[in-house]
Formats: structure tokens, sequence, C-alpha cells
């Protein structure tokens, strides 16, 4: 059941060309921003021969690769999540999925799987540019298996935020507004935590950016891969909680 | 057997809007009970609870022998329900929307295409099933609707005012396929349109400020206890009311009269015959009808004038 409410909202997406130009967009930025890595990797090749042990491709192409294309996700997120529950409220499609024999953990699942499997084809695509320099280099493919672990937790940790605060709202744009101005939030609030020293822990440990940044670098932590999981889960039971106390009240 | 729905005492509040107050609903195999109610009386709200798209403030819903609250999904499979706004995804094709439906009532992949033909046929959408829903006119988007809540087959069909926004030859035919489900199935319609419950219901519930205010069958609602009585001859009032059945006699105009009486629904025909033998020239004789709009009139302004009163 929650497949069939997953894939529903996957064919929808692809129905509207919201999805095929946001694919498009992000292919298209992408690819420049490959460009000019690996034109910086040339310049400074010659420089890097000389260094003991110097960073490799896998670290000067992919790794900023893969950091730059977590704030195009952030921009895109909102847009893809505010549509989830916001807007079957205001055209009053949920009451098909109420009324349905289908409990309201299903229904929240196969919106938060419907909308993660978007984004899954958006960071594969991301990913397989840089897999086309295998033919000339050799990739440290752990590296990239870890930072390709890391967009998807992130991305999964993003959609569900954005699934919460469509579930809030029955106005699509207030659900976009509220979910991206959180996830900046928890995008640069480790900036305070490395200006001071105090508390310089909990802010670290709740921003989304120092979680992720470790995978970049080839380490996959189970602290990490736990915030992120507990991130999601925690937003995916509050929707839940949410549309049941919308049930209850109004 | 027992009954479809058995709804008792259900209450809604909104904050400080006591919205349905205290309503019973029962439905039996093979009944349309109209719901009926201005604007704003708790139809909805009543109609919502039913379905589980509403949870009750209190009050316990037994849908086709399971709970609403404990089994919710037992007792939704057996419902079917359109509410005010067919719940379309308008991206989507008649046929796409169609399978969606089937599929999230659990219905098996193997008898989806025969369900979703039969319920394309019943709503008359044939020559559309391929077309996006965004592109049909409001009426065919009601079909889909419709075509929606009875896809399943479920015991249990409510319609929140079907025939909304339909044109009088849409509406004729809605009201001609919801007396076709209704041999099978049981259904609950809400409208405040007063002829389509005449029309097709065979039991009405009123619903006044979230109150159940009457619970009548059709049948009941049609014995009359008064008649117009029309003659050629003008005659005079005492012999009138000798007749059998009438117990009291009002004149109209010159050759009118009002006859009403407790028994007079059995005395139609002696009084017509009486009539002839005594040579007044009955030109008509015609039951009054209890008539729906004015119990419904009567209901409402009489609960606004007692409510206004208690408020003095």
């Amino acid at each position: 059941m929650i497949l069939h409410i997953a894939l529903r909202e996957l064919r929808s997406l692809f129905l509207s060309p919201l999805a095929w130009i946001i694919l498009g967009i992000i292919q298209g930025i992408m690819a420049w921003k490959f460009l000019g890595f690996i034109d910086y990797f040339f310049e400074i090749q010659a420089e890097l021969i000389k260094i003991k042990s110097a960073p490799g491709v896998t670290d000067l192409v992919v790794a900023p690769l893969f950091d730059f294309s977590k704030v195009l996700l952030l921009i895109i997120c909102p847009l893809i999540t505010m549509r989830l529950l916001s807007e079957e409220k205001q055209n009053g499609s949920l009451k098909l999925l109420l009324s349905s024999p289908v409990s309201m953990t299903e229904i929240v699942l196969g919106k938060y799987l419907g909308a993660l499997f978007f984004f899954s084809i958006v960071i594969l695509i991301i990913g397989i540019m840089p897999l086309s320099l295998l033919y000339s280099t050799n990739l440290d493919m752990g590296k990239f298996a870890s930072g390709m672990l890391g967009q998807f937790l992130t991305i999964a940790a993003f959609t569900s935020l954005g699934l919460y605060m469509s579930s809030l709202s029955s106005q699509p744009a207030n659900a976009a507004a509220g979910t991206f101005g959180l996830l900046i939030i928890f995008f640069i609030i480790n900036i305070a935590g490395n200006a001071t020293t105090e508390g310089n822990n909990f802010f670290n440990y709740i921003s989304i950016t120092y979680h992720s940044i470790q995978m970049l670098r080839g380490i996959v932590n189970t602290a990490d891969i736990a915030y992120f999981i507990l991130f999601s889960l925690g937003f995916i039971l509050l929707s839940i909680r949410q549309l049941d106390s919308q049930r209850l009240q109004s | 057997m027992s009954a479809l729905i058995q709804a008792h005492h259900l209450h809604k509040i909104y904050r400080d809007n006591h919205a349905v107050n205290d309503v019973s609903i029962e439905l039996q195999q093979g009944e349309i009970l109209g719901l009926l109610g201005p604007n704003g009386a708790g139809k909805s709200s009543c109609l919502q609870m039913l379905c589980g798209v509403l949870a009750p403030s209190e009050g316990e819903i037994i849908i086709n022998g399971a709970d609403l609250l404990d089994h919710p999904n037992q007792a939704k499979q057996s419902i079917g329900y359109l509410p005010d706004r067919p719940p379309l995804y308008p991206e989507l094709t008649v046929d796409e929307y169609l399978n969606y439906a089937a599929r999230l009532r659990r219905v098996k992949k193997s008898a989806i295409k025969k369900l979703r033909e039969q319920a394309i046929q019943r709503c008359g959408l044939e020559n559309y099933n391929k077309r996006l829903i965004s592109n049909l006119s409001k009426g065919y988007q009601q079909r889909v609707g419709i075509a929606q809540a009875i896809i399943h087959q479920p015991e249990i069909i409510i319609l929140d005012e079907p025939t909304v926004g339909l044109d009088p030859i849409q509406m004729v035919e809605i009201r001609k396929l919801i007396l076709e489900l209704g041999e099978q199935h049981g259904i609950i319609l809400s409208t405040h349109i007063l002829p389509e419950v005449q029309a097709v219901c065979n039991r009405v519930q009123m619903i006044h400020r979230g109150k159940s205010v009457f619970n009548k069958h059709m049948q009941e609602l049609k014995q009359t206890d008064s008649a117009t009585l029309r003659l050629q001859y003008a005659t005079d009032l005492d012999a009138i009311k000798k007749l059998p059945g009438v117990d009291a006699v009002q004149q109209n105009t010159s050759h009118n009269y009002l006859i009403s009486g407790s028994q007079l629904n059995a005395s139609l025909a002696d009084i017509s015959r009486n009539c002839v033998e005594n040579n007044w020239g009955l030109v008509e004789l015609s039951p009054l009808e209890n008539n729906l709009e004015q119990i419904f009139l009567n209901l409402i302004s009489g609960e606004d004038k007692h409510n206004s009163e208690q408020a003095a």
C-alpha cells in the first residue's frame, strides 16, 4: 500500500513539468561546476606532484562537487516537498486517502518515499557525472560510495523536514517557505559551533553540514548515520502525529 | 440482518462550536437515506465522521459489524465516499485515477480492470476514460468522483451533495444512477435540494444546528390527513361535513373546499362515490401530500423561534 501511494506521487511529479525542469537545471548547473573543478585540478596538478601523499581526483573533484550539490538540493527540496500533503489538503483529495482502508502511517510513509525516489534520481544523475572520469583515471571508489551515502542521507533528512512542514499547512507556499528557512538553519547552525568553544558540541551535533562533511572525506561514522536516521524518523513521526491531530480537531 | 451503519450519539466539537450534537444515524441494506439540512447544519461533519475522515468527539460508529475506531481498515473497506468536492488528481487520466482508487481500497490486482470498466460504464464515462481529469467538465468530474466511490463495490455509499453544479439532464441521470445503486447498496445522500430527496430517498433525516430534528420513512410522509375538493355546484358545508371520514371542512373559494380528517386517507373512495350520488358535480378530489418543503421550513423556523424564546 505504501508503495502504491509512493508510485502515484512519483508519477504525478513526472506528469508535471516541475520535475523535468528541476532535473534539467540541476544537470546543467552541476555539469558547469564539474567542469570548473576539473579545470582547477589541471591547474594545480603540477604542484600536486611535488607533494607527498597529495589529495587525489576524488578529493579535489568529487568531494567538492557533492558538497556544492547539497546547496542545490537545499533549494529544490522545498519545491518538491511543499506539495506532498498541502496540495492534497488544498484540493480535497486527502479525503480519498483518509476514507480508504489505509493507516495514517502508510499515507505519510508513501508520500515520503515518493519524494525520496525522486531525489534519489537527482543524486544519481549528479553521481554519474564524476564516474565518467573512470575512462581516464582512477577514482577512490570507497570515498565515492561514502560520498553518495552522505548525499542520500542528507536528502532523506531534508525530505522528512519538508514533509512535516507540508503537513502543517494547506498552502504549499507556506510549507515551502517554512522548509526553506528551517533547512538553512540546520545547514548553518554549526557556524556558531565553530565560533565559540562553549556549547560547541551541541551546535555541531544538530547541524546537517557537520554530519555530512565527514562522509565526503570517506569517513562513515555510526554516529552520523544515527543522526540522519533519527532526524528523518523524528520528522516522519511528527507528520503522522500532525495528521492524526488534524483528524481529531478540525 | 444487522444494520449497515449504526452510529449512536455522535458529537463533534470544534473549539467552542458544537457542530454535531447527539446525532444517531442508522442505515439498512437497500435503503437510500436522505440527510437534509440548511447550510452549516452539520451534515458534512456527520458524513465525514461516518467515513473516518473526521474523528468524532464522542459516540460510537459501527460499519457493517466493524467498529470504525477499533478496526478502521475493516470498516472503511465497506465504504465508498464522495466528499462535497470530488477528491480528484487533475494530472491523472480517468483510468489511472480509478486504478489508484481501487488499489487504495485493497482491490486485488486481477479484479481491478473488470471493476473499473463496470464503474466507468455505470457512471457513463465510456468515452472519457483516457482523458485527463483536469480537462473534464464539472459534471464529468463529479461522475468520476462517484465512480471512485463505487469502484470497490462497497456495501455503503456515502454521497455528499452529489448533484451540485450539474445541469438538469445530468442531475436526472445521477438520480437514476443513485436509484440503481440503491437496489444493492445502502446509500446516504446529503443535500439541500428537497425535490431530489423526494425523487430518490426512501427515508429522510433532517439535521438542524447539529441536532437530528426529524427522521421518517417516505411512506409515512406521504400519508395525508387533508384533501382539496372541487365541486361544480355550490353545496352546503354541513352536507360535506357528513361525508365519511371528514372531520372538518373549510371553504377556500366558492366551489373549492379543504376537507380534513384523521381517517381521510382510507375514505377517499367513499367520498367520491358520495359526491357523485348526491349529484354535486365532482370536479376534483386530490389528497394533499405532506410537503417536505413545508415540514422542513416549519421545523427550522420552529426551532429558531424556540431558541430565541429561550434566549429571551
